[in-house]
């Protein structure tokens, strides 16, 4: 089995075939590529011919047959962007990283391809890593904009210097913003993430303002009651081995934009917390 | 019924038919390299475009996949068509300048130059391998894979494939290696254009018991030697 749950099948093929992409999808986000093993599976299970997954699979520039670096570096060469210089960033990309276009470092660090059009031309040249663009690159920024994917992300920007502040935080397992700008509250986009106590499973989310301590979640919490916080991208357990200094139960940490650890209590009603910049300086 | 106008010629057909199906009908030649009787009407190749339509109306299509229409003007022959045509064939001789099958295409229909960078490639992604081996083979053993530029036509992940029964159909239908297939009859291949083909099973052993209408082997690679497949 490929352990890939794809509710309501239908038996009709044209159905079955309507949900290629999705099972697909779901391959890649599970592997970070589509393993050959995998699509022969999905090929006797869905009754799918291999050549009709095959072709999809290769169409598709967001499919991979070859397993993907950590980080994944894309340079814009549309008519804007070369226009103005990007085939030698390509170039030198290639070089720094000693691969080619759309091949993965030999430590499988990096994924370096090209694209077509970013759609920002007037930014251009752009640099994509993990989702992060960078404009108006020139030859000399490349190594830079390397090392800074290498020390992630989070130490780039510096925090406003604010007394009150919204904070943005991303997972310390996956590095993806645990930020939810669909949901607002005290004006500003909520930290959500995944809780889990008793046997209920759900949403919860809290003020991403520093100091506030307003939470929303999808089952009302019991006061005292210990919950277990999940990233909702990597399903990993937000926990990190130190305990409340009021309450002793779990810290929750999450890494901040801009630098350091925030960690909040995991006890329903306490106010635990705590923020450590790691050296960055805050008003 | 529905009845049209083929250069100048009223003809009625059964509602279905093809506009390619209905000029064959009444005897005008429509060249073509993508369509074969009992295959999907797949429209790749472009060759059998026709006009339809009259005055600024006037459109090219491929008569291959249109269906006939009452009262539908169509010119098989007219001077866009003529030209149309030709390019198509240029560009298709550009591609893949050692088939016998578009150097006898260029012959007919005249054209003298080529005007675009020679490729040599061994295929010209009409499909038709691809719609033999799933329509009449039942096999879906090869079919497209990437796009665009890399589009290329194979078997998946370029293995040897667990349906394929080696019934060489593919081969038999290809309009770019028909040379290749016809070598064994050495009267139909005397113009040694097959010199020019670097066989496509070579560098892929993984074709062990491929099925090739070759002998001997890899006679359409005169320079390297036979790959010890195949009679010799």
């Amino acid at each position: 089995m490929t352990n890939i749950n794809v509710t309501d099948l239908e038996n009709s093929s044209k159905q079955k075939k309507g949900r290629l992409i999705p099972i697909l999808d779901q391959i890649q986000a599970k592997f970070g590529y589509l393993p050959e093993e995998e699509l022969r599976q999905v090929s006797t299970e869905y009754g799918i011919s291999l050549v009709d997954i095959y072709g999809v699979a290769t169409f598709y520039r967001a499919f991979s047959l070859k397993p993907r670096g950590k980080h994944l570096i894309s340079v814009c060469l549309g008519t804007a962007c070369h226009v103005r210089g990007g085939p030698t960033i390509a170039k030198e990309i290639e070089q720094q990283l000693n691969v080619k276009a759309g091949e993965t470092t030999a430590d499988k660090e990096f994924t370096f391809e090209t694209v077509n059009c970013l759609g920002a031309c007037a930014l251009g040249p752009i640099v994509v890593i993990d989702g992060h663009y960078f404009s108006s690159v020139k030859v000399k920024d490349v190594k830079g904009i390397i090392e800074t994917a290498q020390n992630g992300f989070d130490k780039i920007d510096s925090v406003s210097d604010q007394k009150v502040f919204p904070i943005e935080v991303s997972c310390a397992r996956c590095n993806h913003s645990l930020m939810d700008s669909r949901h607002i509250v005290d004006g500003h986009a909520v930290i959500k993430v995944t809780i889990s106590f008793g046997n209920k499973h759900g949403w919860l989310v809290l003020s991403s303002v520093y100091g506030r301590d307003k939470v929303e979640s999808q089952y009302k919490i019991p006061d005292e009651q210990i919950v277990q916080m999940f990233c909702p991208h990597c399903h990993s357990e937000l926990i990190g081995g130190t305990t409340c200094s009021e309450c002793v139960a779990p810290m929750v940490p999450m890494i901040v934009k801009g630098g350091g650890v925030v960690q909040i209590c995991s006890r329903s009603g306490c106010k635990g917390h705590l923020l450590d910049l790691g050296g960055a300086s805050i008003g | 019924m529905i009845s049209l106008n083929i250069n100048g010629l009223d003809v009625s057909v059964e509602e279905g038919t093809t506009l390619l199906e209905a000029a064959k009908f009444l005897g005008f030649p429509i060249p073509t390299l993508c369509h074969m009787e009992g295959l999907e009407p797949y429209g790749a190749c472009r060759l059998c475009v026709v006009e339809i339509g009259e005055g600024a109306g006037a459109k090219l299509v491929t008569s291959c996949t249109y269906p006939a229409q009452e009262g539908l003007k169509v010119r098989t022959t007219s001077k866009r068509v003529a030209k149309a045509r030709k390019m198509i064939i240029e560009l298709l001789l550009a591609s893949s300048p050692q088939s016998k099958t578009i150097q006898d295409l260029a012959a007919k229909y005249e054209v003298k130059q080529q005007r675009f960078r020679q490729e040599f490639e061994d295929c010209i992604l009409c499909g038709l391998c691809v719609r033999m081996c799933e329509e009449q083979m039942v096999a879906k053993a090869i079919g497209f894979r990437g796009r665009g530029q890399e589009r290329s036509i194979g078997t998946p992940f370029d293995k040897k494939s667990d349906v394929c029964r080696l019934c060489g159909g593919c081969m038999f239908v290809c309009p770019v290696c028909t040379l290749r297939c016809t070598y064994n009859e050495p009267d139909k291949a005397i113009c040694g254009a097959c010199s020019n083909i670097s066989a496509p099973c070579l560098d892929k052993d993984k074709f062990d018991d491929m099925m090739c209408y070759l002998d001997p082997c890899a006679a359409c690679e005169i320079e390297k030697q036979p790959c010890g497949k195949g009679g010799k």
